[in-house]
C-alpha cells in the first residue's frame, strides 16, 4: 500500500510511537531493566548526536557532557519548578506530561543556545582548538552550575519529578536516530560530509563551512540537551560529578568505536558499552559467589581499558566498528519502495 | 496551512496556560499513580520470589536472592575513592555483625548474608547502587552510606521501593527527612554542631571561632550552619567563613583570610582526606590555634595525610575506644580478632546498625519489609557499641556525643556531651 | 595590601610549576603538532615514582641535597622513559595520519594512565591521596610585617629549580645542534629528514625531555601540596595547555609568559572570590584568548597553505 507523500516524513515516527506503547506496557513492572534501558537510550541520543559533529563533520568536540548538563539543568529546574502545578481540564498524569514534554523542549533550546554561543567563535579556528574550547565548556557548565545555589550547588539538584518513562525516553531516541539519518542522506548532509573530507576543497566549491559546521553543532548540542532532560527525569537527584570530562569521553569512546561517520555504529557501540559494566557486574558478581569485591574489581578495571581499547582501535582499525556505513544500506529493504518509472 | 497549523498550536498553547492552577493533592515522592515511571511501588523481596524478572537481559541472575535458606541484606559503601576508609571500616562492622548473628543461629532459622557495592564515593553510583539492591539482589535490608549526600541519594531509591533502609554514621539531618523507611543509629548535625560548639566555649573558652566548610558536602554545610548557629547563641563571635571544595589540595588562600580575623578556634566539618593537608598548611601559615572537626575526620589516615600537624585538635565523635564498659571491649576484642587493629567509630556503628536489623528481624511478626520497617522503628534502648540506641519518632537515635583530642598516633578521650 | 603581594607571591610560585609543565606541551607540539593530552598523567606518574624514591630513602636520607637531586632523577628518568615508550608505541605510527587519530590515542593513553593509577592491586597505588613525605622542612625565609607576607624556604627553591631548568631548556633550544635540529624539525619534518636530520630520534628526544620536565614539575607541586592522587594530573596538564596556547602554541618564551599569567590570573580570581571558580579560570581564560588573539601573545599568524 503506497504512502501518500504528505504522510511520509511522519509514518515512521506513528509507527515506532506504536512499537514502544506495547513495549512501554509489557515491561511496565521491571523497574531494573527500564532503568537501564533507559540509561542506555540517554547514551545512544548522545552517541548518535555527537556523531553528527565528529563524525559527519569531522570535527572534534569532547565537550558534550557539558550539553547534556544544560538541558538536564534547565529541564530538571523547570519541572521541579512545576511540580505543583496542573493544566485543571487534563487528568494530572497528562499534565504531568504536558509539563515533562516541555521542560525537555526547553531543555535542549537551552543547549542548543549554548552550542551556538560554543560553536560560533571557536569554529573559525583549527580542529585542536575546538575540542580544548568544547573540554573548556563543559568544565565551565559545571563550575558555573556549582556555584549556583538555585541549581543545588555542588549537592545536587533533587526531587525532579520522575517522570520519564521508557516510552519517552526510547521514542526521543527514535526521533533521534530519524534525524540524524535523514541528515545524512540530505544535501544539508552532504555538505558536511564535504567539510569533513577536504575543508578547504569544500570552501572551494562554494560551501559555506562556518555556517554549516555551525548549524550542526547546535542540532548536535540540542539532542544532547534532550538526554540531558530525559537523564534527569528518572535519577532521583543530579549534580555536577555526573557531567564531567570523563562522561564526555564516555561518548567519545562510543562514536569511535562505532565509527566516526556512522550512526548504526554510534548506537551499537553505546549500548554495548552501557550495559557492558551492567553485564560483567552481574556476572562477576554471581561468579564471585555473592560478593561482589570481583565485580568492583572488573568496574574499575573497565575505565583504563577504554583507554587502551581507544589507542588500540586508533593503531588498528581508525575507522571503528562500522567506518562509515549504514546497517540501513545494507538490509534489503523492508517495505517496498515505489521506484520512479517503474510499476 | 502553515498558518493554520500556527494559530492552532497558539490558541492550545493558550488554553493550556489558562488552565494552569496548583495541584490539589501534594504529591509524595515518585508516587505509584499520575506517573508513567517507574509504576508499580515494587515491595521486592516480601515473598521471597527468585530474582529472575527484570535482569537487563545481562548475563546470570545475581547471587542468592532471599529465598530458601539465606536472607539477604545490602550494604553501599565507599569501598574505594577518596574517603575509601569509611566504606572499609563500615563493610568490617556489618560482616562482623552477621557473622556474630549467624553462629547465635541466624533469623527465623535463615542464615544472613551481604551484598557489598562499591560506590567509589559518588552520589549517583551510590543511588545505582541501591537500585540494583532492591530490584536486582531483592535485600531485606539496606545499609548505606556514611556520606549523607550519598545517603539521600540512596533514600530516594529505597524509600518508594519500600525497603527499610539504615545508615550508620550519615549525620545531615535531611537523610531520614525522606521518608519512613529510612533509619539511623548515629546522632544528627543539629546536635553534632552544638556539642563542638558547647565544647570550644566551655572546655576550650574561647570567644572568636572561624568556619572552613566543604561545598561539596551536605554534612559540612549543615554542620557549619548550625555551629555557627549555636556559637553565637553561646556568646561567641564567628569571626570568618570560609569555604573550599572536596578535593581541592590548596587551602591557603582561605588559610590566609582565616588568619587576618585572628580566630581563637577554626571549625573545619569536612572529610580526613581533606582536613589533613588543611591542617598542614595551617601551621604553615602560622596559625597556631586548635583545630575542632566532626566524625568526617574519624580515620587512621587523618594522621598519614596530617602529621603532627592535626595533633592537639579536637573533634566529635560517636565513641571512644578507650570505654572501659564490657559491651565496647568485646567488640574491639572481637575486630581486632578479625581484622587486625582497633575498628573507629564507622565499623562500632556499622554493627550496631547491622544488630538493630537483625534484631528487628527477630522481633518482627514476618519477613515482609513493611514488618521489618515497623520493628525497626520501635527500638528501644538497643545496647549499642556507640551508645545506647533509642529511635524517635523522627527515625534518629538520641545519643550523647564524646569529644576526643587528636594525639600522636590516635585519638583521646577528652568529654561526653549529652543532648 | 599585604593580602596582594602574598596573593602574588602564590600566584608567581604556581605559575613556575604550570611553566615547567606548560614547555613540555609547547616543545611537544613544535615537533608534532599533537596536543599531548597524557603530558599531564606522565607527570603524575613521575611523582609516584618520586614519592616511592622518597619513602624508601626515609625521613634523614631524602632531606638532604643528595636526597632531593636523587628524587627528582629518579623521577625525571622514570617519566622520560615512559615518554619514550609512548612516543614510540603510540605516537610514531600514528604519525602521518590525521591529527584527529593521534588526538583521540593520547587522549586514551591519558585515561589509561590515570584511571589505571587509581586501581589498588599490585604496585598500584590506588586513588585515596596520599600525602607526599616531606622533603624540604617549611621555613620562613621572610616575614614582613606581623606575618602579613610569609615568603617560604620552598617557595623560592622551586622558583629557582624551575627557573634554572627553563635555561637548561633554552640554551639547549636555541644555541645547540640539537636544538637547532629540534626547531628544524618542527618548522618542516618532512624537509628536516631530507636534510639528513633524524627526525625520528630527534621526536623521541624532545618527548623525553618534555616529559623529564614535567615530572620536575609535578615534584615541585607535590612538595607544595602535599596531597598526592592519581588525577592530580588531568587539570595540571589542561591548564598547562591553556598556558602554552596563550602564550602561542610552539614558542618556548610564550609558554612561560602564559604560564606566570595564568598562575597569576588563578590565585587572584580564587583568592577574592571562591576556590570552587579555580577551574573555571583556565579555560575562561582561554576562551577570551582565542576570541581576540588565537594566535596567542608570542605566536605569529600562520597562513594555511592550500
Amino acid at each position: 500500500m503506497p504512502v501518500p507523500r504528505w504522510a511520509r516524513g511522519i509514518t515512521p515516527v506513528l509507527a515506532a510511537a506504536a512499537v514502544l506503547a506495547v513495549a512501554h506496557w509489557l515491561l511496565a513492572e521491571s523497574p531494573f531493566f527500564i532503568y537501564v534501558s533507559s540509561l542506555v537510550g540517554v547514551n545512544v541520543i548522545l552517541a548518535v548526536s555527537l556523531n553528527i559533529v565528529n563524525g559527519m563533520t569531522g570535527q572534534f568536540s569532547i565537550g558534550h557532557a557539558g550539553f547534556m548538563a544544560v538541558g538536564a539543568y534547565i529541564a530538571g529546574k523547570l519541572s521541579l519548578e512545576m511540580r505543583d502545578t496542573a493544566v485543571s481540564f487534563l487528568p494530572e498524569a497528562a499534565s504531568d506530561q504536558l509539563f515533562f514534554i516541555l521542560s525537555l523542549l526547553a531543555g535542549g533550546s537551552a543547549a542548543a543556545l549554548c552550542g551556538f554561543l560554543v560553536g560560533l567563535p571557536s569554529l573559525r579556528l583549527r580542529g585542536d582548538y575546538l575540542a580544548i574550547v568544547t573540554l573548556g565548556f563543559g568544565e565551565i557548565i559545571r563550575v558555573i552550575v556549582q556555584n549556583t545555589p538555585a541549581l543545588g550547588a555542588a549537592l545536587g539538584l533533587s526531587g525532579i519529578p520522575q517522570s520519564a518513562s521508557l516510552f519517552s525516553v526510547w521514542f526521543c531516541v527514535f526521533v533521534t536516530v530519524l534525524v540524524a539519518r535523514r541528515i545524512a542522506s540530505s544535501a544539508h548532509g552532504r555538505s558536511l560530509w564535504a567539510i569533513r573530507e577536504d575543508e578547504v576543497a569544500a570552501e572551494a566549491m562554494g560551501v559555506n563551512t562556518t555556517a554549516y559546521k555551525v548549524r550542526a553543532f547546535v542540532i548536535s548540542s540540542f539532542f544532547a540537551g534532550v538526554a540531558g532532560g530525559l537523564f534527569a527525569h528518572f535519577v532521583p537527584i543530579i549534580n555536577p560529578n555526573s557531567f564531567t570530562f570523563v562522561k564526555s569521553m564516555e561518548v567519545v569512546v562510543m562514536v569511535v568505536a562505532g565509527g566516526l561517520g556512522s550512526t548504526t555504529g554510534a548506537i551499537v557501540a553505546a549500548v554495548a558499552l552501557t550495559l557492558l559494566p551492567e553485564g560483567l557486574r552481574s556476572t562477576f558478581t554471581a561468579v564471585g559467589g555473592g560478593n561482589a569485591g570481583l565485580a568492583q574489581k572488573v568496574d574499575q578495571i573497565r575505565m583504563p581499558i577504554y583507554g587502551l581499547l581507544l589507542v588500540a582501535l586508533m593503531l588498528a582499525r581508525p575507522q571503528g566498528l562500522f567506518g562509515t556505513r549504514e546497517v540501513w544500506d545494507v538490509l534489503p529493504r523492508w517495505l517496498p519502495r515505489r521506484r520512479k518509472g517503474t510499476a | 496551512m502553515h498558518r493554520i497549523l500556527t494559530g492552532g498550536i497558539v490558541v492550545l498553547a493558550a488554553l493550556f496556560a489558562a488552565g494552569c492552577e496548583k495541584k490539589t493533592s501534594t504529591q509524595t515522592e515518585t508516587p505509584a499513580t499520575g506517573t508513567t515511571g517507574q509504576t508499580g511501588v515494587q515491595t521486592t523481596g516480601t515473598t521471597g520470589s527468585a530474582g529472575t524478572e527484570g535482569s537487563a537481559g545481562t548475563a546470570g541472575t545475581a547471587g542468592a536472592p532471599a529465598t530458601g535458606d539465606v536472607i539477604l541484606l545490602g550494604e553501599v559503601g565507599s569501598l574505594t575513592g577518596a574517603q575509601a576508609t569509611f566504606g572499609i571500616s563500615t563493610r568490617n562492622g556489618v560482616e562482623l555483625a552477621l557473622n556474630e548473628a549467624n553462629a547465635e543461629g541466624g533469623v527465623k532459622g535463615h542464615k544472613l548474608a551481604v551484598r557489598v557495592y562499591d560506590d567509589q564515593s559518588k552520589p549517583e553510583e551510590a543511588a545505582n547502587a541501591a537500585t540494583r539492591l532492591i530490584t536486582q539482589d531483592h535485600v531485606k535490608i539496606i545499609i548505606g552510606e556514611v556520606a549523607s549526600t550519598n545517603s539521600i541519594a540512596m533514600a530516594h531509591k529505597a524509600q518508594p521501593a519500600k525497603v527499610p533502609m539504615i545508615t550508620p554514621s550519615s549525620t545531615n539531618e535531611g537523610v531520614t527527612a525522606i521518608g519512613d523507611y529510612i533509619f539511623r543509629v548515629c546522632f544528627i548535625d543539629p546536635f553534632q554542631g552544638f556539642v563542638m560548639a558547647k565544647f570550644s566555649r566551655d572546655h576550650l573558652k574561647s570567644t572568636r571561632a572561624a568556619v572552613l566548610r566543604d561545598t561539596r558536602s551536605d554534612y559540612s554545610m549543615g554542620l557549619s550552619e548550625v555551629f555557627t548557629r549555636k556559637f553565637t547563641e553561646m556568646g561567641g563571635k564567628i569571626v570568618a567563613t570560609e569555604a573550599y571544595a572536596q578535593g581541592d589540595t590548596d587551602f591557603r588562600s582561605q588559610l590566609t583570610a582565616i588568619r587576618s580575623a585572628k580566630p581563637e578556634a577554626i571549625y573545619v566539618p569536612g572529610y580526613y582526606n581533606d582536613v589533613g593537608i588543611i591542617a598542614r598548611q595551617a601551621r604553615e601559615l602560622g596559625i597556631k590555634v586548635p583545630l575542632l572537626g566532626g566524625d568526617g575526620w574519624e580515620s587512621e589516615k587523618l594522621w598519614e595525610l596530617g602529621g603532627s600537624a592535626v595533633v592537639g585538635s579536637y573533634f566529635s565523635n560517636h565513641y571512644s575506644p578507650e570505654d572501659p564498659s564490657p559491651r565496647v571491649q568485646n567488640f574491639i576484642a572481637a575486630y581486632k580478632k578479625a581484622y587486625g587493629g582497633v575498628p573507629d567509630s564507622l565499623a562500632a556503628l556499622a554493627y550496631d546498625a547491622a544488630r538493630v536489623g537483625i534484631e528487628a528481624m527477630r522481633r518482627a511478626p514476618s519477613l515482609e519489609t513493611s514488618a521489618i520497617r515497623d520493628a525497626i522503628a520501635q527500638t528501644k534502648d538497643f545496647p549499642g557499641v556507640a551508645g545506647t540506641i533509642t529511635l524517635d519518632e523522627k527515625r534518629n537515635a538520641i545519643k550523647p556525643a564524646v569529644v576526643v583530642q587528636v594525639g600522636d598516633t590516635s585519638s583521646k578521650y577528652v568529654a561526653t556531651i549529652t543532648p | 595590601m599585604s593580602d596582594l603581594v602574598q596573593h602574588l607571591i602564590n600566584g608567581i610560585a604556581t605559575g613556575t610549576i604550570y611553566a615547567l609543565v606548560a614547555l613540555g606541551y609547547t616543545m611537544v607540539y613544535g615537533v608534532l603538532k599533537l596536543i599531548n593530552f597524557a603530558h599531564g598523567d606522565v607527570m603524575m606518574v613521575g611523582v609516584y615514582f618520586g614519592y616511592a624514591t622518597a619513602f624508601q630513602l626515609g625521613r634523614a636520607a631524602r632531606t638532604t641535597l643528595w636526597g632531593v637531586l636523587l628524587i627528582f632523577l629518579v623521577a625525571m628518568a622514570a617519566c622520560a622513559l615512559l615518554g619514550f615508550i609512548i612516543e614510540r608505541f603510540a605516537y610514531r605510527p600514528l604519525r602521518d595520519k590525521p591529527r584527529l587519530t593521534a588526538l583521540i590515542t593520547a587522549i586514551g593513553i591519558s585515561f589509561a594512565l590515570s584511571y589505571g593509577f587509581q586501581l589498588d592491586f599490585g604496585p598500584l597505588p590506588g586513588a585515596a591521596p596520599r600525602a607526599f613525605p616531606e622533603v624540604i622542612r617549611p621555613t620562613e625565609w621572610l616575614v614582613l610585617g606581623d606575618r602579613d607576607v610569609v615568603v617560604w624556604n620552598w617557595q623560592v627553591i622551586s622558583l629557582l629549580i624551575a627557573a634554572a631548568l627553563m635555561f637548561i631548556l633554552q640554551y639547549l633550544v636555541y644555541r645547540t645542534r640539537f636544538g637547532r635540529a629540534m626547531r628544524a624539525v618542527s618548522f618542516d619534518h618532512r624537509v628536516a629528514g631530507l636534510m639528513g636530520i633524524p627526525t625520528d630520534r630527534v621526536i623521541a628526544i624532545t618527548f623525553m625531555l618534555g616529559s623529564a620536565l614535567a615530572a620536575g614539575a609535578g615534584l615541585l607541586y607535590a612538595i607544595k601540596d602535599t596531597a598526592v592522587q592519581p588525577l592530580m594530573g588531568l587539570y595540571v596538564g589542561l591548564k598547562a595547555f591553556v598556558a602554552a596556547v596563550v602564550g602561542g602554541i610552539g614558542q618556548v618564551p610564550g609558554a612561560m609568559v602564559g604560564a606566570l599569567l595564568l598562575g597569576l590570573i588563578e590565585e587572584f580570581v580564587v583568592g577574592y572570590t571562591a576556590s570552587s571558580w579555580r577551574e573555571a579560570v583556565a579555560f575562561g581564560v582561554l576562551i577570551v584568548v582565542l576570541l581576540v588573539k588565537p594566535e596567542g601573545l608570542f605566536g605569529r599568524v600562520a597562513a594555511e597553505k592550500v
